[in-house]
């Protein structure tokens, strides 16, 4: 019915015989409660996770679960929030992705100049060697990583998981930076460089700038990924002083045995509605980058 | 001319901090796991020499059987219905709600941002059939069904996963699918119509041929993440219940950190990469046969 309806209401059509446009409400219609089905099936879920996250245990065990809260009970929030060490992962998330983001992007759109407007031998292969890494899974990395935090002390600190975002972040992010430069013409840096500016300077002040709206693409792709993570954070965190935002929120419901939903419901919605308020500001610009990503990897 | 461009301590400044870090983080250790895959022990204990009887156990131990069957099987069908999907979801996007398409596009496409985590315990709330009867069970009451227990069998979980990765992912898959559609040419559409193909016929006929170059390089990423699956099934199931839901990088996880056994860890990721390069190779060879056929 959605690959039917759509076809038969498109503009050729509008001078067809009074027939065809007498049934053309109805498809209109059918259409039209096909999109209303699939906001329900998008929103809906937030909306009862959310007003779940505002009931107390017993409204929640003992009404039925379309029911409205009977009272209102913010305190779900800032039981999750601190008895719920939620604040103390939402620190450690930030800990972690702030500095590797940061490193990913400066030293990832070094590399991609370094890679596109540069000229030496041997640039495509090593462009080559760096998007492969796309394809390789992360459990084959893990193991030897472990072995090193551990033997150099680095376990127990959120040097691994900075070190570990910053590295399988970058096949990604110098590839995406590659393409980006290929838009800006090299004349321009050889002018630089003639004028006095070394290249080193014309990386950063001609061309960051004139990127920066890939990077900012970029980034967002990037902060997804590692907000987002769980495999790396699992392997990397042996302390519950470390946990990261995801990892906490896995063991939530071990730490209240599973009976406080209130608390658990309130630390699934301010982690999601934290991402959604990114997605809410630039979701264009999210949009494109992760599907940007998509078809160049 | 290129002088200034060709010069050597300004490449090795501007790629050398990530050539390092590339190299330290992923391309090191791959080659160490590769060594790891030959050897018993852990990191803690120590490593002793193996030979090749980790990829003898791999060959004869059945939870690597049964996860790779969950692996492939998995893979297959959320790729097919997050494509599928998608595919439904651009064409809506492309035909019908055209140049209005932008907010529907971007309300469908938010679930990809949200972590996996908090979609994978949302999602077990909603299909609980107890202490509470979540939204799915209670409207299966409704309609005068039974509810369901949902996680109570491999088979209940696994639809419920296939579910929740479509829902997930449809939208990005739909945005995907959309760019390609976009630049079909109007004149092919328009004298298709004019030679009299219209609905279900010029979407076979006309769109899914123009289309396909697109729909299979999503494929290609579709599947290339679902056999990397791992937070969805960690979040919602985790491998339960028994083993039943337990594709290969959970189980390779459990095998080296709950029972800490690197060696057989480490063969059993070498056994998911391969996976990953054959099935990545055969759909690429598939996908340039048809293209030179059609």
């Amino acid at each position: 019915m959605s690959v039917d309806a759509p076809l038969r209401t498109a503009p050729a059509h509008a001078a067809r015989p009074a027939a065809a446009r007498r049934r053309r409400p109805l498809r209109g219609l059918w259409a039209k409660v096909l999109i209303a089905l699939l906001v329900v099936v998008e929103v809906y879920p937030l909306v009862w996770m959310f007003l779940t996250s505002v009931k107390s245990n017993s409204d929640y065990l003992n009404h039925s679960t379309w029911s409205l809260p009977t009272h209102w009970e913010w305190g779900n929030y800032a039981e999750a929030w601190t008895t719920g060490h939620i604040g103390l992962y939402v620190r450690n998330s930030l800990l972690a992705v702030v500095p590797s983001l940061a490193l990913v992007l400066l030293i990832g759109a070094a590399a991609g100049f370094a890679l596109q407007i540069m000229v030496w031998k041997g640039r495509s292969l090593t462009l080559l060697v760096f998007l492969a890494g796309v394809m390789v899974p992360s459990q084959l990395i893990l193991l030897p990583l472990f072995t090193v935090y551990f033997r150099t002390g680095l376990s127990g600190t959120l040097w691994p998981l900075v070190l570990t975002y910053t590295g399988t972040g970058l096949p990604l992010t110098v590839f995406m930076m590659a393409t980006y430069y290929k838009t800006v013409p090299r004349e321009l840096f050889e002018a630089a460089a003639i004028d006095g500016a070394g290249i080193l300077r014309a990386f950063w002040t001609i061309s960051l700038p004139m990127v920066r709206n890939a990077i900012l693409t970029v980034g967002l792709v990037q902060f997804f990924f590692i907000w987002n993570d769980l495999l790396v954070a699992l392997t990397f965190t042996n302390s519950q002083d470390l946990r990261t935002v995801q990892v906490g929120l896995l063991n939530f419901t071990g730490d209240f045995g599973a009976t406080r939903y209130g608390p658990l419901f309130a630390a699934i919605c301010l982690n999601v509605f934290g991402t959604l308020a990114v997605y809410l500001f630039l979701n264009q610009k999210v949009m494109k980058g992760l599907t940007g990503g998509a078809v160049k990897g | 001319m290129h002088r200034v461009l060709g010069d050597r301590r300004a490449v090795a400044i501007l790629l050398g901090p990530a050539l390092l870090v590339y190299t330290l983080v992923m391309l090191v250790p791959i080659g160490w796991s590769l060594g790891y895959s030959f050897t018993k022990g852990n990191s803690i204990t120590g490593f002793s020499w193996a030979g090749f009887s980790n990829f003898q156990r791999l060959a004869d131990d059945p939870a690597v059987h049964d996860a790779l069957w969950f692996t492939v099987k998995y893979a297959v069908v959320v790729t097919a219905g997050q494509v599928a999907a998608g595919y439904a979801l651009a064409l809506l996007y492309t035909f019908y709600l055209k140049r209005a398409s932008a907010l529907v596009r971007t309300l469908v496409f938010f679930p990809v941002v949200l972590p996996t985590v908090a979609v994978g315990l949302l999602f077990q709330k909603f299909f609980q059939v107890a202490p509470q009867t979540g939204p799915v069970n209670s409207l299966l009451e409704l309609v005068g069904l039974h509810s369901v227990d949902w996680f109570g069998s491999a088979g209940g979980s696994f639809w419920v996963l296939v579910l929740m990765d479509v829902w997930r992912s449809m939208g990005f898959y739909a945005v995907l699918l959309f760019a390609g559609l976009v630049d079909i040419p109007e004149e092919v559409l328009e004298s298709a119509r004019l030679d009299g193909a219209s609905g279900l016929r010029l979407i076979r006929h006309i769109v899914l041929p123009l289309s396909f170059p697109v729909l299979m390089s999503s494929a290609i990423f579709s599947i290339n993440g679902t056999l990397k699956v791992f937070d969805s099934i960690v979040a919602l199931t985790n491998g339960g219940p028994g083993s039943g839901t337990t594709p290969l990088t959970l189980y390779m996880f459990q095998t080296s950190f709950t029972y800490g056994d690197y060696g057989y860890g480490s063969t059993i990721a070498v056994l998911l990469t391969v996976l990953c390069l054959l099935v990545t190779l055969v759909v690429f060879r598939v996908s340039r046969r048809d293209l030179t056929k059609g």
